[in-house]
C-alpha cells in the first residue's frame, strides 16, 4: 500500500491553510482493527482523487451516538458541545465519515446544539467523486456475487438506499438482494449501544439471524457500509459458516478497483 | 311526532352525550403528558395526514391486509353519509329523506354504492376474522395479545358484519314493501345488492316485513351509536386518532433523536466559565422535571396520543429484530402498556384512589428497554407513524440519568467516553495511529 497522505486540521492551521472538508474518522475507525482497514481504504480513495481533507486526530472525540442511544443524554451533549467547539474553531463546513452513526448524529443532532455542517456518508462522497470524474473504476469484479446489508442509520434513519447499491453495481458485479432489504432491512444487532453490551436473553442473536439470511443467497461477499455492521456480520459468518463469504465495506471494494 | 320518534331522539341524545363525555376524558388523559411543540411546518403536517391517514399510503405495504383495510375504511367513511338520512328519518318520521333533497339519479347512485360497499365490507371483515382465528397469523397471537385484545378485535369485526347485514336487510325489506304499496314506504331507490337478498323475505305478510324492516333500521342506528361509544374503550380508536397522530407525527429523519433541552441548559452552564457554581435557583422556581420517563405522565402528549391511536396491528413487533429473535421487547406492547397505564392513572385520580404503580417496572421492564437496537423498524412499519422508539428512549434516559441503572457494560462504555473520548479504553493520543500501521 502506498503511503497514506493524512494531515490534521491543526497542521492545516499551522500552515495558514484550510482543508476543504473534514474526514470524521470516528472511534471505531480509529481504534477497531477491522474498522481501521475501512478508514485506510477510504483515505486511499481520497488520496487518489486528490481530495483536500483534514482529520482531527487526537482532537476528535466520541460523537456521543452510543451514549445518547443508551439514554445518557448528558454525556452525549457534553461530547457534542466539545466536538462542536473544536470543529467551529477550525471553521469546518463540510464533513465526510465512514460511520453511519457519526453521520446521523453529526448531521441531524448537532445542528440543534450549534453545529451546522454539510455531512456526507463516505458512499455519497465516493459517488460524487466518480460522477465528477475524479475517480475511475478500473478493476473488475465480474462474476462476483455480492449482497448488500443496509445499515439502519444510513437506510431507514436517513433514507440512503440507492447510492451504495449503485457503487456496488459500478464494479460490474452481480448484486443480489436479501428479502429484507432497503426499508425492510433487518438490523445487524449493534445499534442503540448494543455494540457495547451483551444481547438480552432470547432465542437467537440478531446478527446470526441476519447472517443466515445473507448466506442463504450464497454470495461471495457481504458488502456493508458501517464499521459496526461489519463487525456483527463478520462475527456472524464466523459462527454460521466460517469462510462462506467475505464481509467488506464498500470503501474497500472501491479502493481495490480504482486506478 | 310519534312515540318512536321521541324514543329515537332520546336514545340519540344519550349516545352522543356519553360519547362526548368519554372522548373528553381521553383528551384530558392525553393532556396529562408533558408539553412538546409540534406547531411547526403546518403545511407538511397537513400533507402527511392526507397521505398517510386519509391516503392509507403505508397500509398497502402489506397488500392483502392493505386492500381489505381500504375497503373497510372507504365503506366506513361513505356509508356514514347514510347516517344523515337515518337521523333525519328517525327524528321526523320521513321515509328516505335524502331522496327528497337530492336529484334522484344522485340518490340512487349513492344508495347503490352504499350497498356495494356494504357487501364488500362484510366480506372483508369475514376474511379478517378468518385471518385472525383460523389462519392464526402470528402477529395476532403473540404474548401481549392476551384474551381481551383478541376479543376486542373479534368483537369489532363481528359488530361491523352485523351492521352491514342490518343495512342490507333493511333495504331488501324496504324495497319489498314499496313494491307491495305499503303505507309510508313510498320512495323507491336503487338496490343492486339487496335485491338478491329479497328471496329470504318473499311471501311474508306486510306486517312481518314492516317489523323486520323496522328492526333492521333500529339495529343499524343503535348499532352505530353503540359502536361509536364502544370505540372509546377499545383499540379501535384509531378511526379517529389516526388523523391527529399523523398530523402531529415526528417529521424529522427517523435517526434524529430529540436533544433534551433541560440537559442542554445544564451542560451549557457547566461549560460556561462565567457561571456561578454556587448559584441557588430562585425560591419560587418550579421543581425540576425528571430526566426521561418513569411513568406515563413523564411522556409527552404526542406519545400519549400515539398510545390511544394504536390499533394493535403488530406490524412494529413483526419487524422488530429484538422481538423476532426471541427477546422480551415488543414495540406494540410498549404502546399498549403506555395507554393502559395513562388510563389507570387518570381513573385513579378521578376516583381518588391511591396510585403506587409506575409504567417503568410495573408495566415495562428494564430488560425490554435494553433489548432495543434503535433500528427504527417499528416506526417505519407503523401505518400511522406512531413512535414507540421515542418512549423506549425516554425510559432508558430515566434509567440512566435518574437511577444510574444502566447495564454494567454500558456504564463502562460511559466511563471510557468520559475519560478518554472513546467507547473503548484507548487514549485520544492514539487516534491517528492507523495512519502508520
Amino acid at each position: 500500500m502506498s503511503e497514506l497522505q493524512v494531515k490534521t486540521m491543526a497542521e492545516f492551521m499551522a500552515e495558514g491553510k484550510e482543508a476543504e472538508l473534514l474526514f470524521w474518522v470516528g472511534s471505531a475507525g480509529s481504534f477497531d482493527d477491522r474498522a481501521k482497514k475501512i478508514t485506510k481504504a477510504f483515505v486511499q480513495i481520497m488520496n487518489k482523487a486528490n481530495v483536500n481533507f483534514g482529520v482531527l486526530g487526537s482532537e476528535e472525540s466520541s460523537s456521543g451516538d452510543a451514549a445518547k442511544r443508551a439514554g445518557n443524554e448528558f454525556l452525549f451533549q457534553m461530547q457534542a458541545m466539545m466536538n462542536i467547539e473544536v470543529m467551529n474553531g477550525y471553521n469546518v463546513k463540510r464533513i465526510v465519515t465512514t460511520c453511519p452513526h457519526s453521520y446521523n448524529t453529526l448531521k441531524n443532532e448537532y445542528k440543534g446544539l450549534g453545529g451546522d455542517y454539510k455531512v456526507q456518508h463516505h458512499t455519497e462522497f465516493i459517488a460524487e467523486l466518480l460522477a465528477e470524474g475524479k475517480l475511475k473504476i478500473t478493476g473488475n469484479l465480474n462474476g462476483t456475487k455480492i449482497t448488500y446489508h443496509d445499515p439502519c442509520y444510513l437506510g431507514r434513519a436517513n433514507n440512503v438506499y440507492d447510492i451504495p447499491r449503485e457503487l456496488i453495481k459500478s464494479l460490474g458485479v452481480e448484486l443480489v438482494e436479501m428479502k429484507r432489504s432497503k426499508r425492510k432491512s433487518f438490523c445487524c444487532g449493534a445499534g442503540g449501544a448494543q455494540m457495547f453490551k451483551e444481547p438480552e436473553n432470547g432465542a437467537q442473536d440478531i446478527n446470526i439471524n441476519r447472517t443466515e439470511e445473507a448466506l442463504g443467497l450464497k454470495p461471495d461477499i457481504i458488502a456493508t457500509a458501517c464499521p459496526f455492521c461489519n463487525t456483527m456480520m463478520t462475527d456472524g459468518v464466523k459462527s454460521v459458516d466460517e469462510g462462506a463469504a467475505e464481509v467488506k465495506d464498500i470503501a474497500e471494494l472501491i479502493a481495490e478497483n480504482i486506478l | 311526532m310519534g312515540i318512536s320518534n321521541i324514543v329515537f331522539l332520546v336514545v340519540f341524545a344519550i349516545a352522543i352525550g356519553f360519547f362526548t363525555r368519554n372522548l373528553n376524558r381521553i383528551i384530558a388523559n392525553i393532556k396529562l403528558g408533558r408539553d412538546i411543540d409540534r406547531s411547526d411546518r403546518t403545511r407538511d403536517r397537513w400533507k402527511n395526514m392526507f397521505r398517510v391517514a386519509m391516503g392509507q399510503s403505508k397500509m398497502t405495504r402489506r397488500p392483502v391486509a392493505g386492500i381489505l383495510h381500504i375497503i373497510v375504511y372507504l365503506g366506513f367513511l361513505i356509508i356514514n353519509i347514510e347516517m344523515i338520512e337515518i337521523v333525519v328519518d328517525g327524528i321526523f318520521g320521513t321515509h328516505r329523506f335524502l331522496a327528497s333533497v337530492l336529484p334522484i339519479g344522485l340518490y340512487n347512485f349513492l344508495i347503490g354504492s352504499f350497498e356495494v360497499l356494504a357487501i364488500l365490507v362484510l366480506l372483508a371483515c369475514a376474511i379478517f376474522l378468518v385471518r385472525r382465528n383460523i389462519i392464526r397469523i402470528k402477529r395476532f397471537w403473540s404474548k401481549e395479545m392476551t384474551s381481551w385484545p383478541r376479543t376486542d378485535a373479534n368483537l369489532i369485526l363481528v359488530f361491523e358484519i352485523l351492521l352491514m347485514s342490518a343495512f342490507l336487510i333493511m333495504n331488501a325489506t324496504d324495497s319489498l314493501l314499496i313494491a307491495a304499496g305499503a303505507e309510508h314506504y313510498t320512495t323507491s331507490f336503487s338496490n343492486p345488492i339487496s335485491q338478491h337478498f329479497q328471496f329470504f323475505f318473499s311471501g311474508l305478510e306486510t306486517s312481518t316485513l314492516v317489523f323486520i324492516e323496522r328492526f333492521a333500521w333500529w339495529f343499524h342506528i343503535l348499532g352505530i351509536l353503540g359502536f361509536m361509544n364502544y370505540v372509546l374503550i377499545s383499540k379501535h380508536l384509531h378511526i379517529f386518532f389516526a388523523f391527529p397522530s399523523t398530523y402531529f407525527a415526528n417529521l424529522n429523519p427517523l435517526g434524529q433523536f430529540n436533544n433534551l433541552e433541560s440537559v442542554t441548559n445544564e451542560v451549557k452552564l457547566m461549560m460556561d466559565p462565567n457561571a456561578d457554581p454556587y448559584a441557588a435557583p430562585p425560591a419560587d422556581a418550579p421543581a425540576p422535571e425528571s430526566f426521561g420517563a418513569k411513568d406515563a405522565t413523564d411522556l409527552n402528549w404526542v406519545q400519549l396520543l400515539n398510545s390511544y391511536s394504536c390499533t394493535e396491528c403488530g406490524r412494529c413487533t413483526d419487524n422488530c429484530p429484538a422481538n423476532q429473535t426471541g427477546k422480551l421487547l415488543s414495540p406494540r406492547k410498549v404502546m399498549m402498556d403506555t395507554r393502559d397505564r395513562i388510563t389507570e392513572i387518570a381513573d385513579n385520580k378521578r376516583k381518588g384512589v391511591e396510585d403506587t404503580k409506575a409504567l417503568l417496572g410495573d408495566y415495562i421492564t428494564a430488560e425490554e428497554l435494553w433489548a432495543c437496537t434503535s433500528c427504527n423498524a417499528c416506526t417505519d412499519a407503523c401505518p400511522i407513524e406512531l413512535d414507540p422508539l421515542s418512549i423506549i428512549l425516554d425510559m432508558r434516559r430515566y434509567l440512566v440519568m435518574e437511577e444510574s441503572a444502566a447495564p454494567t457494560e454500558l456504564n463502562m462504555m460511559f466511563t471510557n467516553v468520559e475519560n478518554n473520548g472513546a467507547p473503548w479504553q484507548f487514549p485520544a493520543s492514539d487516534r491517528l495511529n492507523w495512519k502508520d500501521e
